[in-house]
């Protein structure tokens, strides 16, 4: 995995959930702001599947491929989840629902650059 | 009246995410250990098996309205309560029997001691979101 990349979705996604918890404080609904911050991660974490695609195709090896492709496709899914589950019922506990979820991207991302150089669970 | 009860509408809706987080993650985590590496510590990954199948019915428990669900999300958060405390505690004083980390090893402390704090925090939940008895007292009158 290309360590950088990594570190920017996880500083990404940790700006955007600081960034919920401040409007979730304030009393605020979530924002069309914060949406499109949301969708920004998710945006990297796509190019993270297909740079992750590539260098599997490229030859080379994670500890564990059905684990790190667990990650890999896992990780998309958590943020539109999240948001659907969060829109639901519009309030500040919805904004905070958000800044959970952004989270668990850094969690995750974590756990997929140890399974890429060699953990195999 | 009883009032179902909404263990699923404004605060509860940040534990029901994050009670879904850790479903997610201990089931395939659980899942991963038990189909690649389940005689190094069968135990233990029994333990993750089962610690997942409560944070899956937990986070079905709140999300979901009514009677039954609350029963439900009871249930699991005080199997989860116990489960956290016997496991965090067996394992740092008989650490022999458990080789490999599971969710609730030392209390959670993989996990940041959220295991430890959620089913707290879910039991005071569950206890505002309590549902009402039927007694003709609780009526208002006139």
């Amino acid at each position: 995995m290309i360590t950088g990349f990594a570190i920017t979705i996880v500083a990404c996604s940790l700006l955007t959930a600081v960034w919920s918890f401040v409007l979730s404080a304030r009393n605020r609904e979530p924002s069309k702001a914060l949406l499109g911050g949301l969708a920004a991660v998710e945006l990297l974490l796509v190019v993270q599947l297909i740079i992750g695609v590539v260098l599997l195709i490229g030859g080379e090896r994670p500890g564990s491929i059905a684990t790190y492709l667990a990650y890999l496709i896992g990780c998309l899914l958590v943020l539109p989840v999240g948001t659907v589950w969060a829109l639901a019922e519009r309030s500040r506990s919805s904004t905070a629902v958000l800044g959970i979820t952004c989270v668990a991207i850094p969690v995750m991302v974590l756990r997929l650059n140890e399974v890429w150089s060699g953990a195999t669970a | 009246m009883a009032q179902p009860p909404k263990t699923a509408s404004g605060p509860g809706r940040v534990l029901v995410a994050v009670y879904a987080i850790f479903a997610l993650a201990a089931t395939s985590r659980a899942g991963v250990q038990i189909a690649t590496k389940f005689h190094e510590a069968p135990v233990a990954y029994l333990l993750s098996a089962l610690a997942a199948v409560i944070y899956v019915l937990a986070t079905v428990g709140l999300a979901r309205s009514g009677e039954t669900a609350w029963r439900v999300a009871l249930a699991s958060c005080t199997v989860e309560l116990l489960g956290v405390l016997t496991v965090g505690t067996l394992s740092i004083f008989d650490s022999a029997a458990f080789p490999q980390a599971t969710v609730w090893s030392v209390y959670g402390q993989g996990y940041l001691f959220i295991p430890l704090v959620l089913p707290v925090i879910g039991l005071l939940w569950l206890r505002r979101t309590a549902p009402r008895t039927q007694n003709p007292i609780d009526r208002p009158v006139g």
